[in-house]
């Protein structure tokens, strides 16, 4: 018999009693090798007003490219060497993130900068961070991506080449007018300006 | 290049529209254009995960987190993480977070005009067994108004995060409990239109969880997606 998967509810307002634990706004770590960024933004509602109960998590690959293993896929591997460095790179970059956002609407986090990974159709992917968006008021998880600016590989990118070409830039965060090597990147819900969703 | 399948898409009616006017806070927060459709990419078949070492085993027991017992009806809550296929989701994350027994949040913006309990914090989380099973121990959490409507109340509720094996499967969903008279009235409980989805988010009270002179014991098992059987059937 196929079940069914459970329906998604929203957080709530008060999901920081319950993701607080698990929260993490750098992802980096000494000895990780890879481009530091931080990207910072806003997460704003129809009327353009910041949204001060979202949460948005992050699941991105390491700076070769390379997703962080499950642990199972480990245990799996019955060279000892091999699993222990795997463990060793585990620790050190886990590729997941969560930050919620301030009074002000605003989440600021620090990684790397990830490698390209494989497509389906046999290309490899621009580097991009993978986004999932939750907040009061949004009854279902909504998916987004975060691309580099000035990165050639966004030309030819699997997800990019999906979207119509007006609203492809959504998806790439700009350099900050603040500070140098600051990216900024937005969660707009709705037009106009609204951030392209995946249906994944 | 290795072979991978995707995860299937959500059975039609079972999960929410964005949109779900009844719930007024949708309305500014809900996407106005067509979502795009991602066939799965190594992306999405991947995901974080969390070990042992990243779990407090005490966690699990939202009754013994402060010096005292909390007030309220001590509940034990108990389950499995599976996939579509019936397939144990093993070692994932659940996080669950409630309100006390009085209908408040241990949280600055909730001003409901109820009692804090200092004995109840309202957090917990633990990962799944090797079969996908987990159990928590609380207290049944109470019932509180919103200002959806007009004489708006929840009903009890325990919300619940699971990531499952990929970014695609994750899920955060709310737990209700059966038999409770608010269930027919709220807006969020009643964003599906298949009854049947619906009436999963109900725990069923079970006796054989039930501890004697204890507490009560209440069954929910959580179905995450289930993958595909061949690669890129999602396409």
């Amino acid at each position: 018999m196929i079940l069914r998967a459970t329906t998604s509810q929203t957080v709530g307002p008060y999901f920081q009693i319950g993701l607080a634990r698990f929260c993490v706004d750098d992802l980096t770590a000494p000895g990780v090798p890879g481009e530091r960024i931080e990207i910072e933004g806003r997460v704003l509602d129809g009327d353009g007003e910041p949204i001060p109960d979202a949460v948005i998590e992050i699941w991105q690959a390491d700076a070769e490219g390379r997703y962080p293993p499950e642990p199972d896929a480990q245990e799996a591997d019955g060279d000892v060497s091999n699993r222990n460095r795997n463990q060793s790179e585990k620790l050190a970059f886990r590729g997941y993130g969560r930050i919620p956002t301030g009074s002000d609407g605003t989440f600021h986090f620090k990684t790397i900068k990830p490698g390209r990974v494989s497509a389906p159709d046999g290309t490899r992917q621009a580097p991009h961070i993978n986004i999932s968006v939750f907040m009061r008021g949004l009854l279902r998880r909504l998916v987004t991506r975060i691309y580099f600016p000035d990165d050639e590989a966004n030309a030819e990118d699997f997800a990019l080449k999906l979207v119509e070409p007006a609203r492809r830039e959504t998806l790439i965060a700009k350099q900050s007018v603040k500070e140098a090597g600051l990216l900024e990147w937005n969660v707009v819900m709705q037009e106009p300006n609204e951030t392209v969703f995946f249906d994944v | 290049m290795a072979e991978f399948h995707g995860y299937r898409r959500p059975h039609h009616g079972t999960q929410p529209d964005h949109l779900h006017r009844p719930y007024v806070s949708s309305i500014k927060r809900a996407p106005s254009k067509p979502l795009v459709q991602l066939p799965h990419t190594l992306s999405e078949v991947t995901g974080p995960s969390f070990d042992s070492s990243m779990i407090d085993v005490k966690a699990c027991d939202l009754t013994k987190q402060q010096k005292g017992e909390p007030v309220g009806e001590r509940i034990i809550v108990s389950g499995r993480v599976v996939d579509e296929d019936s397939r144990p989701v093993r070692h994932t994350l659940i996080e669950v977070w409630q309100a006390n027994a009085a209908g408040r949040y241990r949280h600055a913006i909730d001003q409901h005009n109820a009692p804090l309990d200092p004995n109840f914090e309202g957090s917990g989380h633990a990962l799944t067994d090797e079969q996908g099973q987990f159990r928590f121990i609380s207290i049944r959490p109470g019932a509180y108004p919103w200002r959806n409507h007009y004489n708006a109340w929840r009903p009890a509720h325990i919300h619940f995060s699971v990531f499952g094996p990929a970014f695609a499967t994750r899920l955060i969903t709310q737990m209700y409990f059966p038999g409770d008279a608010l269930l027919p009235f709220d807006p969020i409980f009643n964003c599906v239109a298949d009854e049947s989805a619906r009436n999963r988010l109900i725990s069923v009270f079970d006796w054989d969880t039930t501890i004697c002179e204890h507490a009560l014991g209440y069954k929910f098992d959580i179905v995450l997606s289930g993958r595909h059987s061949t690669p890129w059937e999602n396409k």
